[in-house]
Order: structure tokens, then sequence, then C-alpha cells
């Protein structure tokens, strides 16, 4: 990429900016003494930034993952003749998981399954699970079907319609929900720390315990940047994956 | 030859499909004619299972299309539609080069066919090769759609309305192509349309449906001559009966060859009523002829028309 090109990219300010704060918080001890002279300490410091990063991020990857997978899956199940039975009851019971508030999620799981990731995950998982199931079957479902008859005429295999034409062409659709359940997932992450889950969201809930704004700030303030970076990359994904694919 | 026989389906109850019995020479250009809802689309779709029928049986070449897994009977057989189905995040030679893909021929005669093709239907392959549908005007998809369906020499070729949504200067000249496209592969076609003029210009038998059955299924100029029924007599038009008789026979038919007239000559393959045509455009009533190759090769006058 040219010079050029990579100075006038927001998706790398921005990255820079998230990853300046994660590793250099300690520059801003002076300017949060001055704004906060009562606190002490005004640098989160119970564990390192970069380490909180990296757990909310397996936090937010291994649930994603999981309900992507999932997701997906059950999509591309409840749009195939076999499946179709299923559709409706599919729907429904990934709108159930939704409807639950995470926090309730978290509620019931910890008696069953103990404190730590795990519950967290879990609760990420089903909370991620409705809009990548429903844009799923969306985009299968807005594939014409025209290109779905000329597929099978041409002499597709059931198989090779799905991954050489439908999936491609509901991609940009899929995408936008792998999108909206991730974003959802780095803000519902931090409330992982309540059950015990390490994650940018741990300084926010020991800075609520211990009345301490700073590190509710700092906190905060990563959680954010941690999505908007996500967002934007996931934005960056989608104008690839649409360059062609402009269908009708 | 193609040989549908005694085949039935239904949808709730209703046969939209009724016992129907038809053979298609080899080499024939059928065209299933009749009007919407009749049908048409259904018993097409049958030939190649993407509907399977209640009762009957299709054979290809004294074969059975049972015999063999649907997707290796698609393969072998051209589909084109109306809307063309072009997978709109492939370029046309990707599209155009589908079926000898999962045929799985090498590359190199991949790329080869392609171009053939892409010259075959007059779209320049430097210009077309990487187009994208959303860049095609609706004549230029409808050309890809028939090179996708000719790409890998299918036995038998099957047309659902592909000409309908285009403009008629377009569908004209689209018409005169696959025309070309016959005389010189010489394919079996089997080709859907409501259109009756459509019909006339292309077949060399066309079979009326009505009501999920063949009512006749004859050459065009018997059609019109020797109506089977007052519903085929009324569907291929009392109207305008003799423009379309002189739509149906060929200059060759008529022409005197032991004379010559001045001016542009018309092709022994045009149809009669192109030489009227011609005739009154310039005011005369001798035209000379030409054969493919551009010889002349005689005369037809306007007396040769209506005897
Ligand atoms: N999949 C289907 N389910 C129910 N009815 C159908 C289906 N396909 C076609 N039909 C009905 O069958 C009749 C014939 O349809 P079709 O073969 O498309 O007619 P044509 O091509 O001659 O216009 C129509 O009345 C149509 O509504
Ligand atoms: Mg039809």
């Amino acid at each position: 990429m040219p010079v050029r090109r990579v100075l006038a990219d927001p998706l790398m300010w921005v990255g820079l900016l998230f990853a300046g704060l994660l590793l250099g918080m300690n520059e801003f001890r002076p300017v949060l003494r001055w704004a906060f002279p009562q606190t002490v300490p005004v640098i989160y410091d119970r564990a390192s930034f970069p380490m909180l990063f990296l757990a909310h991020l397996a936090l937010v990857a291994t649930a994603s993952a999981a309900a992507a997978t999932v997701g997906v899956a059950l999509a591309v199940f409840v749009t195939r003749p076999a499946g179709a039975p299923f559709r409706v009851t599919v729907g429904t019971l990934v709108a159930i998981g939704q409807t639950f508030p995470p926090v309730a999620v978290l509620a019931i799981a910890v008696p069953l399954i103990g404190f730590g990731a795990r519950p967290t995950i879990i609760a990420l998982f089903l909370y991620g699970l409705l809009p990548i199931v429903e844009n799923g079957i969306a985009g299968l479902e807005g594939v014409p079907a025209d290109v779905r008859e000329a597929a099978d005429g041409m002499g597709l295999s059931a198989v090779q319609r799905l991954f050489a034409v439908e999936l491609p062409l509901a991609a940009s659709v899929i995408l936008a929900g792998i999108r909206i359940s991730v974003t959802i997932a780095i803000g519902t992450a931090a409330i992982g720390s309540t059950v015990g889950a390490l994650s940018l969201g741990t300084p926010i809930f020991d800075g609520l315990v211990a009345d301490n704004l700073p590190f509710v700030i700092e906190g905060a303030v990563l959680v954010a940047l941690f999505a908007i970076v996500t967002d934007m990359g996931f934005a960056r994904l989608d104008r690839r994956l649409r360059r062609h694919a402009v269908a009708g | 030859m193609i040989e549908l026989d005694h085949i039935t389906k239904r949808y709730d109850g209703r046969a939209v499909v009724d016992d129907l019995s038809l053979s298609v020479a080899e080499g024939e250009f059928c065209i299933l004619l009749g009007p919407s809802g009749c049908g048409k689309s259904t018993m097409l779709r049958i030939i190649n299972r993407l509907v399977v029928a209640d009762a009957g049986t299709v054979r290809i070449a004294g074969e059975e299309t049972t015999a063999l897994r649907p997707e290796i009977l698609r393969r072998r057989i051209g589909y084109a539609i109306q809307s063309t189905g072009l997978f709109p995040h492939w370029t046309v030679a990707d599209n155009v080069a589908t079926v000898p893909r999962l045929l799985k021929w090498p590359p190199k005669r991949v790329a080869a066919r392609v171009d053939e093709l892409l010259e075959l239907l007059r779209l320049e392959p430097r210009l077309y090769r990487n187009k994208y549908q959303h860049q095609l005007s609706g004549g230029e998809k409808q050309r890809v759609g028939v090179a996708r369906a000719l790409a890998a020499d299918p036995e038998l070729l099957l047309m659902d309305e592909p000409f309908g949504a285009v403009d008629p200067v377009t569908r004209d000249a689209l018409q005169a192509e696959l025309l070309r496209i016959h005389r010189a592969t010489r394919k079996t076609i089997i080709f859907v349309t409501h259109d009756v003029d459509e019909a006339l210009r292309l077949a060399s038998s066309i079979a009326i449906m009505d009501k999920g059955r063949v009512v006749q299924h004859a050459a065009p100029l018997e059609l019109l001559q020797r109506p089977a029924t007052g519903f085929v007599a009324d569907f291929v038009g009392r109207q305008g009966l003799g423009l379309k008789l002189l739509a149906v026979r060929r200059v060759a038919e008529r022409a005197r060859d032991d004379e010559t007239a001045p001016g542009q000559p018309v092709p022994l393959e045009a149809s009669l009523r192109d030489a009227l045509s011609a005739m009154t455009e310039r005011g005369t009533d001798r035209l000379p002829v030409a054969d493919a190759a551009g010889r002349r090769v005689g005369v037809i006058a306007l007396a040769d028309l209506v005897r």
C-alpha cells in the first residue's frame, strides 16, 4: 500500500491509539493524578492491560467462533429441504436465548458450572447466536431463485451449490450478523468479570467496588476502543466481500 | 432422439402435465408453444429432472434419464432460462466455464472453450471475459446464458423463454444468432415460448400445448395450413395467416435459378416474409438471391410469393 493510503487509513489510527493505551497507560499517570488528587492508585495495577486484553480477546474469540460455526450451520440446515421443518423451532429457540439478559444467563450458569471464564463464554455464545442465525437464514434465502435454479440446472451437486454459490452470495449478510454478534460480545464480555472471568471489564468492576473512578474510565475506554477497532475491521472486510457480489 | 412417454405431473391434485407424449428427432429445433400456465416449463424441467414426474419416462438416445444421477444427467444437457440465472459473483468467463469445470476439463481446454463460445455468441472475449453480470445489458446477459448452456457441447439444449425479457430488436438478433448456431451445430433444441411469431421463425417442429397436453406436433407450415383443433387455429392466429405462412417459408423454396436481377441480394435461407419486406422497402417486384457463400444464384419475384 502506498504511504499516503496508509496515513489516511482511520482503522490504522484507531488501532494505534488502542495499542498505545494498552501498552502505555502509565504515561497518563500525571494527568490522572492531577484530575483525581483524592484517588490512590490512579492506574489499575492488579493485572497488566495487555493481559486483560488478551483474556478479553480469548473470551470473545472462543464464544464468537463457536456462535458463528453453530449459527451458520443452523442457518444452512434449516434452509435445506431436510431441515425446513425445524426452521420455526430453531428461530424460536434462538430468539429465547436472546431475550435472557446476559446477567441472567451468568446467574443460572454459575451454580451449574462454577465461576470463571466458562459461564461467561456460554452466556456470550447463547447471546451471540441470534444475529448470526437470523442473518444466515436471510442471506441464504436472499440468493435469487433463478440463480439457484441455474446452479441445479448446470449440474452442481447440493454441496457444490452451497459452497460455490449460496454461501459466497450470502457472505456479506452472514458477515453482518457475525459483526453484530462480535460487537455485542465485546461489550458483554466485560460483565464476565462479575463471575470471575478476567477481561477489560475487570478494572471497571474493581473500580466500582473500590470507588476508584480512574479504574472505571480506563476499563471503559479500552472496551469501547476494542469494540470500535473490531467493528472497523469488519467494515473493511465487508467492503471487500461486496466488491463484485452485486446481485440482481 | 428425445422421447417423452406418458408423462404426468400433479400439483395439489391438479395435473399440470397430463399424460403427455412427444418425440423429438435428433437435430430438431422443437418449440413447446402454448398459453401461459399450460405446463411448458414444468415439462421442460422434467426432462432435466429439476422436477420429478409422477408418472411416465423420459428417454434420451434410448436411455432413461433416471439411469443417471441428476447432476450427471444435467451436465450433459444445456439449460438456459429467461432470467439467465448468471452467478453474480463470477465473471463471464467463470460463468461460461461452469459445466466444463464440473466435468474437470483441464484449465487450458476450459479457457479455449470459453473464448470460442464468447466468439460464437459475438461477445469479444477480450472485452467480456472479465466482466460481471451487473456490467452487462439484458441482451448480453442472455448471450452469456446461452454460451454457458452450450459450454460442454451438450447433446440436448433446453431453453425456457430465453428471449422473453429482452427488447424486440435484441430478441430479433438473438433469434438469428440461435438459428445460425442451430444450423452450424445441429444440436437438438427444445425451446419453450408463448410467442407464436418466435415459434414460427425458429422451429423445425412445433408442439402446441394446452392444459398439460400436446394437442398437435407438426412442422410450422402444416400447423398453419392444417390446424388439428380449433384451439390450435385460434392460438396460432387466424389473423394475418398469409403473413405467417410467408414467415415459415424460405426463399429457397420459390427462387428461380435461371434469371438475374440488380441490387442487394437476399439469402436463400431468408423467409418469404423478409423478401416481401425487402421488395416493399425498395419498391421493386424482383430481388436477386444469393447462397450462403454470397454467390448470386437466382431471383425471387413478387408473383412467386403467392403462387
Ligand atoms: N412448484 C409448483 N407448485 C405448485 N404449482 C406449480 C408449481 N410449478 C408450476 N405450478 C403450476 O403449474 C402450472 C403450469 O406451470 P408452468 O409449467 O410454469 O407453465 P408455463 O411454463 O406453461 O407457463 C401453473 O398453473 C403453475 O401455477
Ligand atoms: Mg414457463
